[in-house]
């Protein structure tokens, strides 16, 4: 073994992210891909469940947002809510590959449909406070989402589900969001206000004190009475028909720290990125949650990389004084520019490991085109195995 | 004074949105800095609660408080002008709010730590965008008190949500409308709606050359124009990060197929004093194939936005990283195309 340099210590060896070990490995049972927006996160998902499958588990990849064309590739049309076979997937190793695209207020509303008798469900379907709730409360994707996982975990029908994040303004939020779902609609607040349509005028008149009666003076204020109204509905049919968000959020949050769960955090070497990465690892570590490692996306690699950037200018440059071979002049500098971009990346990425050395990580280099079709998909995975 | 023709005169409200990581708040900064120079007051707005303004001017958390964050460049004729910055929230915003129209701010107060306000913005979805786009409407509209009578800022850059939540962010009044039919909020949603929906606001896209980000691009323009009905402006689209070709543009078809002259590529290293030219020919060539491969495909994505029919402006890679210089270059590279 080489001792670290004396005066300039080396970075460590970081752990490699071994990630046919992960998938390979029958006793994982959920992979969460999570990471901020822009990073590739749905294509390195779908990577992960092609090449699980094709290795033999039974995958369903549970998407959000996915690129049209990468959609297609992999037969998701349209957004149905429904897993799909993956045309297309090599079944030689008796795997299989399903794949669909989350629709939040399709499963909202399904969540509604089986816990609530037909009259009550379709009385809550039509409140306006449900409809804009399921359509656009800052936290119903990704409590769906987690719902949606939920539901797959329990049909028993995969012997490993991918989820690919929604892709939120940061990383943290499918964390946070069921538990802020369920805080807000099992809340004190919302408990008070909904007090007198549930139990009546006397249970009214005693939380009718100085406090409420700014409150909802304040509420009625900003929102018109209606609003309160439909809120008040809304919150009573929920109420009688089955025991609380808040469970449900736990029982995702508890299924996200049980054993076979396991979390990729995916990111570009870029500073944003990066940073979104840390925190979440660093959020990964307090809630207990397993980490398998990170995966770094889009890395950038010179095939020529023995041939280092200045020298590469250095070449260029006496051929260009010299006015001769253009090609190899613009060969060089495009090396040059590649060599540059190739130890920034690795600057960020040591940057990364120097404060997470434990963290194992795997990288895919950047892809020279969009993928959009399932080899695309293998190469990737066949990338990150590497 | 001289006065320059830029593709948004009269645009006073500039909002910027985008796929995420496209780099959208850095381009309402450097939009920002743009509409400044000569000696312009800029207000630039974040509504994310990301404190990305901070980090894009390297300054220290920013409050709910308008602040100068930077001093735009000065132009041949005039003094260079100011950037001040604001991180708006819905909670501060309602206290605000409840303040100027019903003398209610120590109300305000108390129910911000009851968790009312939290409670408020929460209950209504709409309600968090109308109260973000009511301050960017307001800091538009505001003028000064005494001597200075006119307009306080001369433009306002909003770094609003990505692409696939613009429509309903800036819809407001109708999203509104499903929680409140009537009502004081609504009135102040309708008259909000009427600056967003008027030649004074300009929606702006920023994208990469990639195919996501330029379908997104492409289904938001559509989103907003079948959403007002041609009453919201759309603006221009920043195309970031792009790169000069590296071959001229006759080689770039064969170098993608993978038909370049290795032989000659290989007599040039040679000449050039490197080992092994033969084996360097061939990866160098490969990474010649690689960046054409990109090129073209970025070609495809140019030629969809131009169908959008919408000024399109270019801003380079910053391979350095992106820092202060590297925005004032963006803003540079928005003025020059007449985007500011």
């Amino acid at each position: 073994m080489n001792p670290p340099p004396p005066i300039t210590p080396s970075a460590p060896a970081t752990p490699r992210l071994d990630m046919d070990r992960l998938i390979d490995d029958r006793r994982t049972r959920i992979i969460v891909c999570c990471g901020s927006g822009g990073v590739g996160k749905t294509t390195t998902a779908a990577a992960v469940g092609l090449r699980a499958a094709e290795r033999g588990r039974h995958v369903v990849v549970l998407t959000v947002d996915p690129a049209r064309r990468l959609a297609q590739s992999m037969g998701l049309s349209s957004l149905d809510n429904t897993p799909r076979p993956v045309p297309g997937v090599a079944a030689d190793q008796g795997g299989s590959l399903h794949a669909m695209m989350l629709d939040m207020k399709r499963t909202f509303d399904e969540i509604v449909e089986q816990h609530a008798d037909p009259d009550r469900a379709a009385q809550i379907l039509a409140n306006p406070f449900y409809q804009s709730l399921s359509s656009s409360f800052a936290g119903t994707q990704e409590y769906m989402a987690m719902e949606k996982l939920g539901q797959l975990r329990r049909a028993q029908e995969w012997d490993l589900i991918v989820v690919d994040t929604p892709p939120s303004r940061s990383a943290l939020d499918f964390l946070d969001a069921p538990q802020r779902l369920s805080r807000f609609l099992d809340g004190k607040l919302l408990r008070l206000l909904t007090a007198p349509a549930k139990v009546g005028g006397r249970a009214y008149l005693r939380v009718l004190n100085a406090g409420f009666g700014m409150v909802t003076g304040v509420l009625t204020k900003i929102l018109g009475a209606q609003v309160l109204r439909d809120v008040q509905t809304f919150v009573t049919a929920l109420d009688t028909m089955f025991g609380g968000f808040r469970e449900r959020a736990d029982y995702t949050y508890q299924l996200l720290r049980a054993p076979g769960t396991s979390f990729l955090v995916v990111a570009a070497p870029e500073p944003d990125a990066l940073r979104e990465a840390s925190y979440f690892v660093e959020r990964l570590a307090q809630e207990r949650m397993p980490l398998a490692g990170l995966l770094l996306n889009r890395v950038q690699r010179a095939p020529a990389s023995r041939l280092s950037a200045a020298r590469s200018q250095a070449a260029a440059e006496t051929l260009q004084a010299a006015g001769s071979h253009p090609l190899a002049v613009t060969a060089l500098r495009l090396h040059a520019d590649r060599m540059q971009q190739v130890s920034a990346q690795q600057r960020l990425a040591e940057h990364f490991t120097a404060a997470h050395p434990i963290v194992p990580v795997a990288e895919i280099p950047a892809q020279a085109q969009d993928v959009h079709d399932l080899n695309g998909l293998r190469s990737i995975g066949q990338a990150f195995a590497d | 004074m001289t006065t320059r023709d830029t593709d948004w005169d009269g645009v006073r409200l500039h909002v910027v949105t985008g796929k995420g990581g496209t780099g959208k708040t850095t381009m309402a900064g450097a939009l920002a800095l743009a509409l400044a120079s000569g000696g312009k007051r800029v207000l630039l707005m974040e509504v994310e609660g990301r404190q990305g303004i901070a980090q894009l001017f390297d300054v220290p958390p920013l409050p709910y408080e308008e602040r100068r964050v930077a001093v735009a460049p000065a132009t041949r004729e005039r003094p260079g002008g100011d950037v001040y910055a604001l991180v708006a929230d819905p909670e501060s915003a309602l206290v605000e709010y409840l303040e100027m129209f019903y003398n209610l701010r120590h109300a305000g107060t108390a129910l911000t730590r009851l968790g009312v306000m939290d409670f408020a913005t929460t209950i209504a979805p709409g309600l968090r965008d109308v109260l973000l786009t009511g301050k960017a409407a307001e800091a538009v509209r505001r003028k000064g008190a005494g001597k200075s009578r006119g307009r306080v800022y001369d433009a306002v850059v909003m770094d609003a949500p990505p692409t696939g939540r613009i429509g309903r962010f800036l819809n407001v009044s109708s999203e509104i409308s499903g929680v409140a039919r009537v009502g004081p909020i609504r009135s102040h949603a309708d008259t909000v709606q009427k600056v967003i929906r008027s030649p004074d606001t300009a929606i702006h896209f920023v994208t990469v050359l990639e195919e996501m980000p330029v379908q997104e691009t492409l289904d938001g323009i559509a989103e907003l124009t079948s959403l007002a009905g041609g009453a919201i402006q759309i603006g221009g689209i920043m195309i970031n990060m792009t790169r000069p070709l590296a071959l001229p543009p006759e080689q770039v078809k064969a170098a993608a197929a993978g038909q370049l002259d290795t032989g000659e590529l290989a007599l040039g290293l040679k000449t050039a004093g490197l080992d092994e030219s033969l084996s360097l020919a061939a990866e160098l060539a490969e990474e010649l194939a690689q960046d054409a491969r990109g090129a073209l495909d970025q070609q495809v994505q140019r030629e969809r936005l131009d169908q959008a029919g919408q000024p399109c402006y270019e801003l380079p890679w910053i391979s350095d990283g992106m820092d202060l210089a590297g925005l004032y270059r963006l803003a540079a590279a928005l003025r020059d195309q007449g985007a500011a």
